[in-house]
């Protein structure tokens, strides 16, 4: 820094420090309530240290669910929010990367309406068509599946602009020298395009994966079969047991197994995962 | 549009390519949309026998809907309050971090993995903390005299909710943040801090105005958020109650349109939603624009 003044460091490892406390509260309470019994709730407050029922609870989730709540054990969640986060990040990545090829490498009728399309879909969340979706989904047959889950979300115009930016500062002369070696358009796409853009799909995945891995309005309308519910929407419908108290301690649990995966793809990838948040976002 | 210099001539792969994605958008983003708008002019009987043309009639009745207009301006309360409350907090650690070279990369770990926790997740969070008869918060709050409910009192509730929205959009503020002052080059405040100027003046005559670009790109960025991707907050939470205090307009078109079954008005909020966000999204793009060009 430009100068050196002890107590603006202090200041700033104070504020930090405090920081810290407001980030981590909320997630060592819910680790804290999870290894406690339901009686340890009843006496007013919500315990602050850990108690020793952690693997009992944690058992119970993931293997027999909630009893009553009506929701499956919590490995099938796990299961099932893991396939949806997957095949949306690589869906997306998929679709984008070639129709970014095909509108950077070729000229073609169409190429302009297609290009406004796909950029009309960045103003179209989920959110604001929803009854419509639903609809399209339902007359589809895809409620209760996989597909139905994940196909709805994988349109992404933000994954093609990145795309399409990284191809724009490719140099020319990588694609001369292609052509005059005779390699085709998909030779060049494989050998040359998916090689050279191997960290901004990587970063790409990172973001998309936790994307994916969140969603809850989605999930929850189109899924009434417990074998397709994924982790996020279901702790809404254990946290709101019809006529008891929730069992704290087995949500908790919950919310911390829903919690770990994507905070851990964060802190292990975390360049890949700003790089992917930096320019996706731009 | 640019395009490369070289280019490949192929008459059928390009469509080929671009097939997967066109076929996605259409069939679930431009239909859906368009049945949005054409919804928004029809009136269906509850029973879906019969559907009339009503004009815009399903748009005025919005606009005189005193419950419609709360919503908006309880969206607009919570989307400032979000942008301003984890803005505000992002700046603080993003100053501090970047002040510290040697602790600075642990720090920032520790700081940015709440964007990977789900809106709903946080929300959940945050009303297991502000739970009236366990939760921490209240116990406290208590103890100083005052008792908080987030199911009695309106504002309460809507306290809650910015808490839990915030929270998750802290770490988000804070890596763009401290990405702009790290942009920010060291000889000026070096120039500065020679004539004699103190570190708070610095900040608030160079640093603050040279991030402003930043600042007003995350303005748009947590507006778009607080609208639309907090339902799962709202939803784990209130519910949009107590009285409509949180009934945030994303989370209304739900209520009205799948589980009150009111299609037309649903579908006419939708649209006014939607040319909220193209209104955001041309907003955000001039400025990136601007912001490449030099």
């Amino acid at each position: 820094m430009v100068e050196n003044k002890r107590w603006l460091d202090v200041l700033a490892h104070a504020v930090l420090i405090l920081g810290l406390l407001i980030v981590v509260f909320p997630v060592y309470i819910a680790v804290v309530a999870s290894t406690h019994t339901s009686g340890d709730f009843l006496t007013g407050m919500i315990p602050l240290l850990p108690s020793t029922h952690a693997v009992e609870n944690y058992k119970a989730v993931l293997f027999s669910g909630i009893d009553n709540s009506g929701t499956p054990p919590i490995s099938l969640m796990l299961f099932n929010s893991l396939l949806m986060a997957l095949i949306v990040a690589i869906g997306k990545i998929a679709i984008s990367i070639t129709s970014a090829f095909a509108i950077v490498y070729f000229r073609f009728r169409f190429r302009m309406l297609a290009f406004w399309l796909i950029f009309v879909t960045l103003m179209l969340p989920v959110e604001v068509r929803i009854m419509p979706t639903y609809k399209v989904v339902a007359d589809l047959g895809l409620l209760n599946s996989y597909a139905g889950l994940s196909l709805p979300l994988i349109a992404s115009a933000t994954a093609t602009f990145l795309f399409r930016q990284v191809f724009l500062t490719m140099p020319d002369e990588l694609t001369e020298a292609a052509r005059i070696d005779g390699a085709g358009p998909m030779k060049f796409f494989r050998d040359m395009l998916l090689p050279l853009s191997r960290t901004n799909i990587a970063a790409l995945f990172v973001i998309l994966f936790i994307f994916g891995w969140n969603q809850y309005l989605w999930p929850l309308l189109i899924t009434t079969d417990e074998r397709f519910y994924t982790i996020v929407m279901g702790i809404k419908r254990m946290s709101d047991a019809v006529d008891a108290e929730p069992r704290w301690h087995l949500v908790m649990a919950t919310v911390t197994l829903a919690m770990l995966p994507p905070i851990m793809v964060v802190i292990f990838m975390q360049k890949l995962f700003v790089k992917g948040l930096v320019e996706t976002e731009k | 549009m640019s395009t490369k210099r070289t280019i490949f001539r192929n008459p059928a792969l390009p469509y080929l390519l671009l097939a997967p994605q066109m076929a996605i958008t259409i069939v679930f983003f431009l239909w859906p949309a368009a049945q949005a708008i054409r919804q928004s002019f029809l009136r269906e009987d509850a029973f879906g026998f019969k559907t009339t043309f009503v004009g815009l009639a399903n748009y005025t009745r919005l606009f005189h809907d005193p419950v419609y207009i709360n919503s908006a301006k309880v969206t607009v309360v919570f989307a400032l309050s979000v942008a301003m409350l984890s803005m505000g907090l992002a700046l603080l650690f993003a100053v501090a971090v970047n002040r510290l070279v040697k602790s600075s990369q642990t720090y920032t770990t520790l700081l940015v993995w709440p964007y990977a926790v789900a809106p709903a997740v946080a929300g959940v969070l945050w009303w297991f903390i502000f739970n009236p008869t366990l939760g921490v918060l209240p116990y406290l709050l208590r103890q100083i005299g005052y008792d908080f409910s987030q199911t009695a009192s309106s504002t309460d509730a809507m306290i809650l909710v910015v808490i839990a929205a915030s929270w998750k959009q802290v770490s988000y503020n804070f890596l763009f943040f401290l990405a702009g002052l790290q942009s920010i080059p060291k000889s000026l405040l070096e120039a500065a801090a020679i004539d004699g100027s103190g570190p708070f003046k610095r900040f608030w005559t160079i640093t603050f105005p040279l991030l402003s670009p930043t600042t007003f790109f995350l303005m748009v960025v947590n507006v778009v958020y607080t609208m639309f991707d907090t339902f799962g907050v709202i939803d784990a939470t209130t519910s949009g109650g107590p009285a409509q205090a949180t009934n945030i307009l994303v989370y209304k078109v739900y209520q009205d349109g799948y589980i009150g079954l009111n299609l037309g008005s649903s579908a006419a909020q939708s649209v006014v939603l939607m040319l909220v966000v193209i209104a955001l999204t041309v907003i955000q793009f001039r400025f990136i624009e601007r912001r490449v060009a030099y």
